[in-house]
């Protein structure tokens, strides 16, 4: 689970995030939107523990950052839109050389487990470099899942996929997701989101100014409720 | 308030995962880089030989540049040997960090549940070997061209030595280097400066060894490179952290 | 806009005095040498920019060390502020070195331990102006070159060390008796009263010249955020 209370992050004198508020329980697949600039990936990173924050609570998966960060690491996976994959290692290599950075326990059971999971067990003694971009991302939530994680964090995941790829994509996440794991997904692709998420959220002007569960709307509903909460944030 | 029972919760879970750091953890995280580079590496052997090729290319520039003949060589063969393995040396480091900075591999060590020093000692063991191959390779064809026996026990220490305080501080700097939008010329500008007590413990070391000093008369230039080793060791240690994180 | 602070006035003032009062007392009061000449008049102002070039290293290190542990921008700007300034003065004294040893030693340069590592401190700061330009983030910026001037610190006393060991020709004229060091001379009661000028003189425009571009650093800064507020 995910709580942040008053998360202000400012680089230098500009102000990226300004009293950030954010509740996730188990189980939920937060889809959170955004325009560009918004501050989502910022988010990202200081729940990922990459960034350190400049004031406010962060907990992930029981643990508070920065300070127990090396904790909350081993509870969470993230799928960039970079790949974090040699592309001189094979997808087995890549998988093992994770493994053994997580201690993962049985590693060469797990590593055959999520293979087979992404559908990537064929390929596994192929250079990463030789992949397509959908494959790679594929391994990439290989990587992510290999320790269990509580937690997961995708950071606009379908970037640069195409049709077929983005729907096996989805089908992974759904699979992943379902079991018993929180998830949080940035994204500007409403109709991406509106697919495998539980929940709304919209990131605008440095904090969330709507959040709406999906069974509360109305798929055709989403593209407004979207802009009027971008609009909203520089009131609050 | 909800976070405590969370914690208890996980607590008594049975996790896939170690929480606490141990020394095994430490080098298992080591040991996992090193042979995540070396079997890179293997596929790919794009290092190894820029190394190798740069290195007799320098080695060949030298023989025009300098007039070699049996005589000088003497003097000058431990000069031409370092600053060769000084030049490939940072090819060789621009490239084993280029490799992590590329794809957001870099994000990808710092995410892992390891201590960041882990990863330091990793990479530097990684560069190291690296660095210690080309080495090896490059002492027999120099011996060859130039007709010097350079296969003395002595010298391999000597090369050893130096090897291990220039891949420490070369590592930490080329962290920060490959960070930089001018990566590839701002290793060596950073580089050389400062590395220079340990090139020049190493020349004078290497050039008293070829020119059949004994042990005791070159061994004060050993004892620095032996201290300067472990200083750079140890600084480059205390600071790694803060040239990853943010 | 904030006005130049009243003290920052005064020690202008005072600066500016004493280089002339310097100078000054180097041509009029401090004696002819006998075996230098006019020449040696150089080496007041070699030693003092000398020492205030290494002075900023000392300066940028500490300011270094404080900002990885604290973090505060302010120690940001001392650290380059300091590099900045201790570069032009250590090239003035490398070039009134080198002028100074052209009729003295019948050479233009010479690989002598303090020569040398001169260059090298010259060449690391250098190197550190370099690196902060090829990164963006300010942040980074800093704690790289927080990082890169400790591990020059450290380096450049050991390559001094290591340089040391052969013998120096460099003039040792304040203690250390090397025999064959060639140049020395004693110092007469007024050309030490010279010198010692000089070396407060620098001293007091080091401390001019880092509090102006230290606030130059401050001021800077707040166009940036006021830029930001007011989205320009």
């Amino acid at each position: 689970m995910i709580r942040v209370r008053k998360l202000v992050k400012r680089f230098g004198p500009r102000t990226v995030l300004s009293g950030l508020n954010l509740e996730a329980e188990t189980g939920e697949f937060v889809a959170l939107l955004g325009p560009n600039g918004a501050g989502k990936t910022t988010f990202l990173r200081i729940l990922a523990s990459l960034s350190p924050p400049t004031m406010g609570e962060v907990c992930v998966a029981g643990y508070n950052l920065p300070e127990q960060a090396s904790a909350v690491r081993s509870r969470l996976g993230i799928v960039s839109h970079q790949q974090l994959l040699y592309g001189d290692l094979t997808a087995e290599e890549n998988l093992r050389f994770y493994a053994r950075m997580y201690g993962v326990r049985e590693a060469s059971q797990r590593i055959a487990e999520v293979l087979s999971l992404v559908g990537l067990t064929t390929r596994r003694r192929d250079l990463v470099r030789t992949y397509s971009r959908g494959m790679q991302q594929r391994l990439a939530i290989a990587r992510a899942i290999l320790h269990d994680p509580e937690v997961m964090l995708l950071d606009e995941p379908h970037t640069g996929l195409d049709q077929d790829a983005c729907v096996m994509l989805d089908d992974v996440l759904g699979e992943v997701a379902g079991r018993g794991r929180t998830v949080m997904m940035t994204s500007h692709d409403l109709t991406r989101a509106a697919d495998i998420a539980t929940r709304f959220d919209v990131l605008s002007h440095g904090v969330i100014t709507a959040s709406v569960r999906r069974e509360e709307i109305a798929r055709r509903d989403l593209l407004d409720f979207y802009r009027e909460a971008i609009g909203r944030g520089g009131t609050l | 308030m909800i976070c405590w029972i969370s914690i208890g919760r996980r607590l008594a879970a049975e996790g896939r995962c170690n929480m606490r750091h141990t020394l095994r953890d430490f080098f298992r995280t080591v040991f996992a880089v090193v042979a995540k580079d070396l079997t890179a590496e293997l596929h790919s052997r794009e290092l190894f030989s820029a190394m190798l090729v740069f290195s007799l290319l320098i080695i060949l520039v030298f023989n025009f540049a300098l007039e070699l003949n049996v005589r000088t060589r003497a003097e000058v063969t431990a000069g031409v040997l370092w600053v060769t393995f000084a030049f490939a040396g940072t090819l060789g480091l621009n490239r084993s960090l280029a490799m992590e900075k590329d794809r957001g591999c870099l994000d990808g060590l710092l995410l892992a549940p390891v201590e960041r020093s882990a990863i330091y000692f990793g990479k530097t063991l990684g560069n190291f070997v690296f660095m210690l191959v080309v080495e090896i390779v490059v002492l027999p064809v120099y011996s060859v061209l130039y007709n010097t026996n350079l296969f003395q026990p002595a010298l391999l220490l000597v090369i050893l030595l130096g090897s291990i305080g220039y891949i420490a501080v070369g590592t930490l700097l080329a962290t920060m280097a490959v960070q930089a939008r001018t990566r590839d010329i701002l290793l060596p500008i950073l580089l050389f400066p400062v590395v220079i007590p340990v090139l020049l413990s190493a020349v004078k070391a290497s050039s008293g060894f070829l020119q059949g000093l004994s042990f005791s008369d070159v061994r004060a230039w050993l004892n620095l490179l032996i201290a300067y080793d472990v200083i750079f060791l140890a600084v480059a240690y205390m600071v790694f952290d803060y040239v990853v994180e943010e | 806009m904030e006005a130049k602070p009243s003290l920052l006035k005064i020690l202008d003032v005072v600066a500016l005095g004493s280089l002339i009062t310097a100078t000054g007392l180097v041509f009029f009061y401090a004696p002819l040498e006998a075996v230098m000449g006019a020449v040696q008049k150089v080496f007041y102002f070699h030693v003092a920019t000398a020492w205030a070039g290494m002075l900023g290293f000392l300066v940028a290190a500490i300011a270094g060390v404080t900002y990885l542990v604290t973090t505060r921008r302010r120690w940001d700007i001392v650290g380059l502020s300091a590099v900045e300034i201790s570069v032009v003065f250590l090239f003035i004294a490398i070039v009134t070195g080198s002028i100074w040893a052209r009729p003295t030693w019948n050479s233009w340069w010479t690989w002598d331990p303090r020569l040398t590592t001169a260059t090298i401190m010259e060449l690391v700061y250098a190197a550190y102006l370099m690196l902060r330009q090829g990164i963006e983030d300010p942040e980074r910026r800093a704690r790289f070159g927080a990082v890169y001037v400790i591990v020059g610190f450290i380096s450049v006393p050991l390559t001094f060390l290591s340089i040391r060991i052969f013998r120096t020709i460099h003039p040792v004229v304040i203690g250390g008796g090397d025999p064959n060091s060639q140049g020395t001379f004693d110092m007469t009661p007024k050309m030490l009263q010279t010198f010692l000028f000089s070396l407060l003189t620098f001293s007091v425009v080091f401390g001019d010249l880092m509090w102006h571009r230290m606030r130059l650093g401050w001021l800077a800064d707040k166009v940036e955020q006021l830029k930001i507020r007011y989205h320009v």
